[in-house]
């Protein structure tokens, strides 16, 4: 694509998050969409980070275990010690990136279905952890978690109170879309700069990597610290949009979503796990009406784009475009 | 001609077994160096010993002087060891030249952050990679293929990108495994100019081969290895005179060594 194409569609679709949605809303008056975009914009921050991971080579089912972490990190801080949620958020990200730090130097090491089993066991310690320790109430959870406060530089209010709004749910859309864009950016240029390069060749063959000379070891840290991040972030908002926090907020179910979110987008976008989210999100949503079979239904379309579409939904348009 | 690198009574043990045991020889700059023995006679292993993608039962490499051996394998090849694989091993699904360029990187100075925020280092040295690895695939004959997927090489191709990685990282040594495997002659023939040709550039070879016409050719000096030891290291007229190594090959038609 030449920059113009691209910077065409970054536009379009700023303008289309930023605008014709919000507008969209507006004129129907169907308000709860707003909270059902919100929520795939911040699975799809979560999922970028899975997606991450996958681009190292490794199956990662965890994701849950950091987004739970996250919330948690960000409701204590807000609830018990008074601090400002939007300071809470970096914290609960940093806090998130500094656990897959420890967690990560031993379970790194494992590959393929070793590491996806661990990482699938990870949510649910978290769980526990979450029920057990004394700091998070255990399965009372967290309730009433007062919304984000406003922040003022010189005097001038940047954001306002949440508390003061009338609806609180486009500036929740807000806050999440800017979030998962500034996140997006991020990957792309991850991916898109030499580091990308590095680690697809670490995906492709960790031993011939080391060879020339990358620290795979480090690599891998550094991806999956990026991931948690991700999760940590989304988790947090999540919280504080809910405005409580229970240990089976963020279950081992919504870790293979977002997993599936990726494989789903495809695994070689950048822009996958956003397009996936999207889709099973509201896949999941319309197959409501078919009652008990909506999981029947939902695994066996799932199972048959894995089967037709290896690549994920994305790679129709590239493919499309190479026959043209 | 000074000595680069040294191998001083270098141990390999799994367990019970004995792969490599107390074998010492040295590498002098610009040669080209082979490594030779039966199946089995612990060849593949001392290359890994080398390379420090093994750790060292007993005894020790030296580069330069310096201890390697045990350090993690990419500061190994950070200090100019590098070791090429068998054919599989590329990145299969990136680009001939991405694949050269990747391998570049023990060259790059900039940071991880600086590669993410296009830093002036950074790009200038993507730039730098982009011309050396063009220039790498003029070399070995690879530029009319540069953009197909790695994945769609035939054979040969598939070699010489091995080579052509190896030869990105800018090794002082370059270990390279079996590059005449499964070649026929012709091939053969090219893939041993490409190897003189790596020598001409400054690189130091060592090279573990079966192909014995190839390494009676190609080398400077020849090492012979069996059950694990060395039973014999001279020019490859010497080794096809050596009684030991006649030994060792028995049961195999005299040809086989060269003859």
């Amino acid at each position: 694509m030449t920059r113009k194409a691209k910077f065409a569609w970054v536009a379009a679709f700023l303008i289309i998050v930023l605008g014709v949605v919000p507008w969209l809303i507006t004129v129907t008056q169907r308000w709860d969409l707003y909270y059902t975009l919100t929520s795939v914009a911040l699975l799809s921050i979560a999922s970028a980070g899975v997606w991450i991971t996958f681009y190292i080579g490794r199956i990662n089912i965890g994701q849950g275990a950091y987004a739970l972490m996250g919330g948690y990190v960000s409701a204590i801080l807000v609830v018990q010690y008074g601090v400002s949620f939007w300071l809470t958020l970096p914290i609960a990200g940093l806090f998130c990136a500094a656990a897959s730090v420890l967690i990560g130097l031993p379970i790194l090491r494992l590959r393929g279905v070793y590491f996806a089993m661990i990482t699938l066991v990870l949510t649910e310690v978290a769980r526990l952890l979450a029920l057990a320790l004394p700091i998070t109430n255990g399965a009372k959870g967290m309730v009433s978690i007062p919304l984000p406060g406003a922040v003022e530089l010189f005097g001038v209010t940047l954001i306002p109170d949440f508390a003061t709004l009338d609806n609180v749910k486009p500036a929740f859309y807000y806050l999440s879309v800017i979030l998962m864009i500034l996140c997006f950016a991020g990957v792309y240029r991850l991916v898109n700069s030499r580091l990308g390069h590095l680690c697809r060749s670490l995906q492709q063959n960790e031993e011939l990597a080391s060879s020339i000379g990358v620290n795979i070891a480090y690599l891998r840290i550094i991806a999956y610290s990026v991931s948690s991040f991700l999760g940590g972030i989304g988790g947090a908002i999540f919280v504080a949009i809910s405005q409580s926090v229970y240990p089976s907020s963020f279950t081992v179910v919504v870790s293979i979503n977002f997993m599936l979110n990726c494989f789903l987008g495809g695994l070689g976008y950048v822009f996958g796990p956003m397009l996936g989210t999207l889709v099973l999100y509201f896949g999941w949503d319309l197959l409501f009406q078919t009652g008990k079979f909506q999981l029947l239904i939902y695994s066996s379309v799932l199972i048959f784009l894995m089967v037709a579409l290896p690549n994920g939904l994305l790679s129709l348009r590239w493919s499309g475009k190479k026959q043209a | 001609m000074s000595e680069l690198l040294q191998v001083v009574n270098l141990s390999k043990r799994f367990g019970g077994l004995v792969a490599v045991n107390g074998v010492s020889f040295s590498v002098q700059e610009r040669e080209i160096l082979s490594v030779i023995g039966p199946n089995g006679a612990g060849k593949s292993t001392l290359f890994k010993l080398i390379a420090s993608f093994l750790k060292a039962s007993e005894g020790e490499v030296r580069f330069r002087g310096q201890r390697i051996s045990n350090l993690a394998p990419h500061r190994v090849a950070r200090m100019g060891v590098v070791r090429t694989f068998q054919e599989t091993t590329i990145f299969k699904n990136m680009t001939v030249r991405d694949n050269v360029i990747v391998a570049h990187h023990l060259r790059a100075k900039a940071s991880l952050l600086g590669y993410f925020l296009a830093s002036s280092v950074a790009r200038g040295e993507e730039a730098e990679f982009g011309r050396s690895a063009d220039e790498i695939l003029a070399f070995l004959g690879l530029d009319a293929i540069k953009d197909e997927l790695a994945s769609n090489l035939p054979h040969g191709h598939l070699r010489a990108l091995g080579i052509a990685i190896g030869l990105a990282t800018n090794p002082a040594v370059l270990l390279l495994d079996e590059p005449f495997a499964g070649m026929n002659h012709d091939e053969t023939m090219h893939a041993v100019e490409m190897v003189r040709g790596l020598r001409d550039r400054g690189v130091t070879v060592l090279l573990v081969e079966h192909d014995m016409s190839a390494v009676m050719k190609i080398s400077d000096r020849i090492v012979v290895l069996n059950f694990g030891e060395k039973i014999a290291e001279g020019t490859p007229a010497e080794i096809q005179q050596d009684e030991n190594v006649i030994e060792a090959y028995l049961g195999i038609e005299d040809d086989a060594i060269g003859f």
